[in-house]
C-alpha cells in the first residue's frame, strides 16, 4: 500500500525491548478502589449508588451527564465506602470525585445486557452499546468512543483507520494486546466498523511490532475491506491526524475533525473494549497498561482494573528500583508527571513509567535559544516553536495565538529536538491554560455585568414604585386637603356621610 | 535661493491646508471612548480602583489618568480589554497573579442579618433574615462590598480555589 | 516521591541535543582552515589569533558580571570562543593585536550584549566587528602581505612574531601583495582589464588552496569547503544558505563576465576569493541571525550571494561578505515573518483547509 509521508517528527529511542517480551498479567485485588467519575473528555459523571450500597462487578456506579460524558461502572463486586474527593491521576495532584470501592472478593458479576451479533445488530445499537458500557478512547485521549461510532450519520466516511502505532517509547500494552488477543481486536473491529457504517477499515502499526501485524493479519484473514498496514517507526506516527495523513494522504482541516475528509480513527485497545461490550456485554472496567523505565523492577504489561491505585500496580511490577526516578502517567513524550502515586488508574492510562533522571534527559539545565530552528524542522504541525515560545515569554498570548498555538497538539517534538533544553511543550500548555482561564474570567465578567444591570434595574424599578406611591398618596392628602379647604361644607358632609356608612 | 524658496513654502502651505481639512473632516464628536470603556468594566461600583464607580474610573482611563491595571475585579482579562481598547502595551506580568478572589462566608460567625445581601451588586449573596448567608461563587467577582458591611467580620476574600477543571500548567521558570 | 509544587512538564525524554556541542563542532571544522592560515602566515598570525579570542571571552565574562547574569556555565557554551576566533579569520594576519582585541570586545558589548546576550542580537557579531574595524582603521585591515609559511625562509621567528604583533613592528619591506578582489579592483580602476589584472595573480589552484596574500583563515577554499562538508553532515548547518549564497554569486558572477569578460572577473573568482567559502558555510548560517525556515533560508542565502556580487563589483569595497550578510540580517526577522512553514490543516494563507478536495487542488496548482 502507498503511504504518504508527514512533516518533521522524531526518532527517540524506543526502549520497547523492556516490556515487549512480557506477557499481559493480571493484577490482584487492591484493598481499596478509588473510581474517579470523570475519566473522560467531558462532563463528569453523576452517581447513581449511595455509601454503603453494595454493588456487583459491572453494575452502574454513576451515569453520564450532558452530550459528551460517559458513564463509569464497578470493577468488582463490594461495598461502596464513599463519595468524595480522592487525588486524581493529573500533574496537579488536585483530588476529583471519586466512588470509594471496598470489593468483597467475591467478584461477581451483575446482570449483564444480552450479547450483541454485529453482523445482525443495527449500527445504532452498537454506538449505544458503546455508549452504554462507558468506553472511552484508550489511547490517552478518553474521548467517548460512542459519539465518535455515530459519526456515520453526518458525515461522508469511507474509512475507519485502528491506531495500533504505539508511537510513544516504553509503552508496549497495545502491543501486547494485538498479539495475544487479536482475534477480539478484529472482532471489535467489525463491530465498529458495522456501527460506523464503512465498508474499509486498516489497521495500522508500526513497522517495529512485526509480531502485533503477523498476528492481526492471522486473525484477519480472509475479511473482506480489512487491511493490517505497517506504518514508519517515527514519532509522533500514533496522532491522528498524521496516521490518516500517513495512510491517505489527506490533510485534516484545522480545527475540523478527521471526519470532515471521512475518515474515524479508533485505539486498537479501544477496539477490544468494543468487542468485550457488544459481544459480552461487559462495561469497561479493566484495562492493560504498560509498567516500564528504569526505575521499575519487574517491567512488564499488566491488567488491572480501573481505580487500581498506581502505587498498588507499582508493587505488582517488583516495586522501583530506583527512588530518584520521575513518575509518569503514559509515554515519555506526552505523558503526565504523576503528583502522587495513590492516585487510581483510569481508563485512559496506558503507562505508568518511573524514569530515571539519566533516561528523562532532565540533568542539563536550560540555556538560551540560540534559533537554530532545529523545533521548526521537525514540528509535525507546520509551526515555529521557538517564535510562539518568544511570544509567550513576553505574555504575548495573542501572538503566540497568531503564529499557531491552537494548532499545537503537543506531541513534544520540539522540546525533545531542542539543544537549549527550553520547556516548550510546558510553556505552550502554560498559554492555553492561560488563555482559556482568560476566556472563562471574561465569560464570568460580562455575567456579573448582567447580574449587577439587572440589580439596578431592579432597584431602579423599586425605587421608582415607592416614589410613585408616595407621589400618589401626597397628591391624594394634597387634593383632600384643597376639597377641604375650598369646599369645607362638602367636606364635613361626606365626613358625615362617611361616619353614617360607618 | 528663489526657487527653494518659493517651493518649500508652497509644500508648508500644501500640507498644511491638508492637514486643516482633514481636521475638520475627520473630526471626532464629542468622546466616545469613555462609554466604551464604561461598559468594558464589571459595572459593580466597588470602588477599588479609588474612583467614585465605573463610570469615573472610564473617564479617567479615557484621559489617561489611570492605568489599564487599576480594576482588580477585572482581573487580566479586562486589562487586555483595556490595552487593546486604548491602544497600549499591558505589562500583564506586573498584574497581580490573578487567582480570581472570591467572598466566604464563615457559617460559625454569620448571624443571618442580610446587611451583606444587601449590599450585594450582583446578587450574589443567597439568604434571608436569621439564616446563614452562602455566597454564589460564579456570582460573586469578589468587590468586597459585603466584607465591609458584616457585623460579626464572618466575611472573608479568598483566592477561588482551583479544581481540576480550572488548573493550568504554570510559566515554566526560563532562562535568561 | 511527591513532586514538590510546581511540577515539570514533559517530554521526558530527549534527544541530546546541546549548545555547547554545536559551537564545538563549529570549531572543529573551523581548525583545518585556521591550522594552514596559521602555518601560512607564522607567529604574528597565531598571536592574533590568540589575542582575539582571549579579548572575546573576557569582553563576554565582563558583560555578564555586569548583567548580574553568572558567568561559567554561560561562557562555557562556546560562543564567545566562535565569535572572537571567525572574527580573527578575517583579520589581515600580521595586523596588531589592538586590532583584534578593538574588533572581539566591539563584537561582544556593541554586537551581542547591548541586545540582551546569546541568541538575542539582530546582526552577526563578528562581521559587526569586522566592519566596525574596516571603517575605524581601513589602513591597518587592507595591509596584506604573501604567505610565509612557518618554518621557511623569510619567516619571522617566535619573538619576531610578537615584536609584529604588539610593538606594530611589522618591517615595511614584509607587506607586500594585494588580495585578488583588491587588486582586480584597482587594475580596473586604472583602465586594465580583468584578465590583464589577474595575470600577475595566483592561478586558480593557488586560490583554492590558499597560497595567496589574504586574510588569516579565508585563503584557503579547499580547507574551508572541508570544514562547511563537515558541518552539513553532522547537521550542524542545513544546506539552503550555503547552496543558495554559493549558487546565487556564481549565477550573478557569470552572467556578466559572459557578456563582457574584460570588465567582470568570472564566477570561480567570486567562489574562491575574499571571505565568499567562509561566509557561506561558518557566517551566514549563524543561527540567531539568520532565518528559521527553509524557504526563509534559501531567500536570506541568495540575498548574501547578490549582494556580495554587488558590492565587489559596483561599489568602493574590494569585499563584500560582511556587509552583504549584515544587510541580510537586518531582514531576518522581515523573512521571518512572512515566510512561515504552512500549517497543517490549514492553507498557505492560514486559513483552515475546508475538506479534502481544496488540499488536491492547491497541490496540483501550487
Amino acid at each position: 500500500m502507498k503511504l504518504f509521508s508527514i512533516r518533521g517528527g522524531v526518532h527517540p529511542k524506543g526502549r520497547k525491548e523492556l516490556a515487549a517480551d512480557v506477557a499481559i498479567a493480571p493484577v490482584g485485588l487492591p484493598p481499596l478502589l478509588r473510581v474517579p467519575l470523570l475519566q473522560h473528555i467531558g462532563t463528569p459523571a453523576e452517581p447513581v449508588v449511595r455509601k454503603g450500597d453494595l454493588v456487583k462487578k459491572g453494575q452502574l456506579l454513576a451515569i453520564g451527564q450532558g452530550m459528551v460524558s460517559a458513564p463509569v461502572h464497578a470493577p468488582t463486586s463490594g461495598r461502596v465506602m464513599a463519595i468524595g474527593r480522592y487525588v486524581a491521576p493529573h500533574p496537579s495532584g488536585l483530588p476529583g470525585r471519586t466512588v470509594t470501592l471496598k470489593p468483597d472478593g467475591q467478584d461477581e458479576w451483575a446482570d449483564l445486557p444480552p450479547p450483541l451479533d454485529p453482523e445482525t445488530a443495527t449500527p445504532e445499537e452498537i454506538a449505544e452499546r458503546v455508549a452504554d458500557r462507558g468506553i472511552v478512547g484508550m489511547g490517552g485521549a478518553t474521548f467517548p468512543s460512542a459519539i465518535k461510532l455515530n459519526l456515520g450519520g453526518r458525515y461522508d466516511l469511507h474509512l475507519l483507520v485502528v491506531n495500533g502505532a504505539e508511537c510513544e517509547p516504553y509503552l508496549t500494552c497495545d502491543d501486547r494486546l494485538m498479539r495475544e488477543r487479536a482475534d477480539q481486536v478484529i472482532d471489535g473491529i467489525l463491530s465498529m466498523r458495522k456501527a460506523l457504517g464503512v465498508g474499509r477499515a486498516i489497521v495500522a502499526v508500526e513497522t517495529n511490532k512485526p509480531r502485533a501485524m503477523e498476528a492481526l493479519r492471522k486473525a484477519g484473514a480472509g475479511l473482506d475491506g480489512l487491511r493490517v498496514v505497517g506504518v514508519p517507526t517515527r514519532y509522533p506516527m500514533g496522532s491522528e491526524r498524521h496516521l490518516v495523513q500517513t495512510l491517505t494522504g489527506l490533510e485534516t482541516p484545522a480545527r475540523g475533525l478527521t471526519a470532515d475528509i471521512g475518515v474515524v480513527v479508533h485505539n486498537v485497545a479501544t477496539a477490544f473494549a468494543v468487542h468485550e461490550a457488544v459481544r459480552l456485554g461487559r462495561p469497561l472496567i479493566s484495562r492493560v497498561v504498560t509498567l516500564s523505565g528504569g526505575g521499575i523492577a519487574r517491567p512488564g504489561n499488566y491488567e488491572a482494573r480501573i481505580g487500581t491505585p498506581i502505587e498498588a500496580l507499582i508493587a505488582a511490577a517488583g516495586g522501583l528500583e530506583d527512588r530518584t526516578a520521575r513518575l509518569i502517567l503514559g509515554g515519555p513524550m506526552m505523558g503526565q508527571p504523576l503528583a502522587d502515586p495513590k492516585a487510581p488508574l483510569v481508563k485512559g492510562t496506558n503507562g505508568v513509567l518511573a524514569l530515571r533522571p539519566a533516561e528523562s534527559g532532565e540533568s542539563a539545565a536550560q540555556q538560551p535559544c540560540i534559533r537554530c530552528a532545529t523545533c521548526v524542522s521537525v514540528c509535525p504541525c507546520g509551526l515555529m516553536p521557538l517564535e510562539m515560545a518568544a511570544r509567550i515569554r513576553k505574555e504575548q498570548l495573542d501572538a503566540a495565538v497568531e503564529h499557531g498555538l491552537m494548532d499545537c497538539v503537543g506531541c513534544g517534538s520540539c522540546a525533545y529536538a531542542c539543544p537549549s533544553r527550553i520547556p516548550l511543550v510546558q510553556l505552550f500548555n502554560y498559554a492555553k491554560g492561560r488563555l482559556t482561564a482568560v476566556q472563562r474570567a471574561r465569560h464570568k465578567q460580562e455575567e456579573i455585568k448582567r447580574l449587577a444591570r439587572a440589580r439596578a434595574e431592579r432597584m431602579d424599578a423599586i425605587a421608582r414604585a415607592k416614589r410613585e406611591q408616595m407621589d400618589r398618596r401626597k397628591a391624594e392628602r394634597a387634593a383632600r386637603k384643597k376639597a377641604e379647604q375650598t369646599a369645607p361644607e362638602a367636606a364635613a358632609e361626606k365626613r358625615d356621610q362617611e361616619t353614617v356608612d360607618a | 535661493m528663489l526657487t527653494a524658496i518659493v517651493s518649500l513654502t508652497v509644500i508648508g502651505l500644501v500640507l498644511g491646508a491638508i492637514l486643516g481639512i482633514a481636521a475638520r473632516l475627520l473630526k471626532v464628536e464629542g468622546d466616545p471612548l469613555g462609554g466604551e470603556i464604561e461598559a468594558l468594566l464589571p459595572g459593580t461600583n466597588c470602588g477599588q480602583c479609588g474612583f467614585p464607580g465605573c463610570a469615573a474610573a472610564a473617564r479617567a482611563l479615557a484621559e489617561g489618568r489611570a492605568g489599564v491595571t487599576l480594576c482588580p475585579p477585572g482581573g487580566r482579562a479586562l486589562v487586555g480589554d483595556l490595552a487593546a481598547k486604548l491602544g497600549v502595551e499591558a505589562d500583564l506580568s506586573a498584574v497581580e497573579e490573578d487567582v480570581p478572589r472570591i467572598a466566604f462566608v464563615n457559617e460559625n460567625l454569620c448571624v443571618g442579618c442580610t446587611r451583606c445581601f444587601k449590599r450585594c451588586d450582583t446578587d450574589a449573596v443567597i439568604g434571608s433574615a436569621k439564616q446563614i448567608h452562602v455566597i454564589v461563587q460564579d456570582a460573586c467577582n469578589g468587590c468586597g462590598k459585603c466584607v465591609e458591611v458584616c457585623p460579626t467580620e464572618c466575611i472573608s476574600l479568598r483566592p477561588q480555589p482551583v479544581t481540576l477543571q480550572t488548573w493550568h500548567w504554570p510559566k515554566p521558570p526560563l532562562a535568561a | 516521591m511527591r513532586e514538590a509544587k510546581q511540577p515539570a512538564g514533559g517530554p521526558f525524554a530527549h534527544g541530546g541535543g546541546r549548545v555547547d556541542r554545536t559551537m564545538g563542532l563549529v570549531l572543529l571544522a573551523l581548525l583545518p582552515a585556521t591550522g594552514y592560515g596559521l602555518y601560512l602566515f607564522g607567529w604574528p598570525a597565531i598571536n592574533l589569533l590568540v589575542v582575539t579570542v582571549l579579548a572575546a571571552a573576557l569582553a563576554e565574562a565582563a558583560c555578564l558580571r555586569i548583567a548580574g547574569r553568572r558567568v561559567w556555565p554561560t561562557l562555557g557554551d562556546g560562543s564567545a570562543v566562535l565569535t572572537g576566533w571567525l572574527l580573527a579569520m578575517t583579520l589581515p594576519p600580521w595586523a596588531p593585536w589592538w586590532i583584534g582585541a578593538f574588533g572581539a570586545v566591539f563584537a561582544l558589548v556593541f554586537a551581542k550584549h547591548v541586545y540582551g546576550g546569546l541568541g538575542q542580537n539582530l546582526f552577526n557579531p563578528a562581521m559587526v566587528g569586522r566592519v566596525a574595524l574596516l571603517i575605524s582603521f581601513p589602513l591597518e585591515m587592507t595591509r596584506w602581505l604573501a604567505p610565509r609559511p612557518l618554518m621557511t625562509e623569510g619567516a619571522p621567528g617566535f619573538l619576531e612574531g610578537l615584536e609584529i604583533t604588539f610593538l606594530g613592528g611589522a618591517p615595511a619591506d614584509a607587506v607586500s601583495g594585494a588580495s585578488v578582489l583588491g587588486h582586480v579592483k584597482t587594475e580596473l580602476s586604472r583602465g586594465h582589464t580583468v584578465s590583464d589584472a589577474l595575470a600577475g595573480a595566483p592561478d586558480r589552484i593557488q586560490m583554492a588552496l590558499g597560497q595567496m596574500p589574504g586574510s588569516l583563515g579565508e585563503t584557503s577554499a579547499a580547507l574551508l569547503l572541508a570544514g562547511g562538508l563537515l558541518l552539513l553532515v553532522t547537521r550542524v548547518i542545513r544546506w539552503p544558505i550555503p547552496a543558495a549564497m554559493l549558487g546565487t554569486l556564481a549565477a550573478a558572477g557569470a552572467a556578466p563576465h559572459l557578456i563582457d569578460p574584460a570588465r567582470y572577473p568570472d564566477a570561480m573568482v567570486h567562489l574562491l576569493s575574499g571571505a565568499t567559502l567562509l561566509g557561506a558555510f561558518f557566517i551566514a548560517t549563524d543561527y540567531v541571525t539568520s532565518p528559521a525556515t527553509l524557504r526563509g533560508q534559501l531567500i536570506f542565502g541568495a540575498g548574501c550571494g547578490l549582494l556580495v556580487f554587488v558590492i565587489r563589483t559596483w561599489t568602493g569595497y574590494p569585499e563584500g561578505v560582511a556587509f552583504a550578510v549584515l544587510l541580510m540580517n537586518a531582514a531576518t526577522p522581515l523573512i521571518d515573518r512572512w515566510v512561515r512553514p504552512r500549517v497543517f490543516g490549514r492553507t498557505a494563507r492560514g486559513r483552515p483547509l475546508d475538506h479534502a478536495a481544496t488540499l488536491i487542488e492547491e497541490r496540483a496548482g501550487g
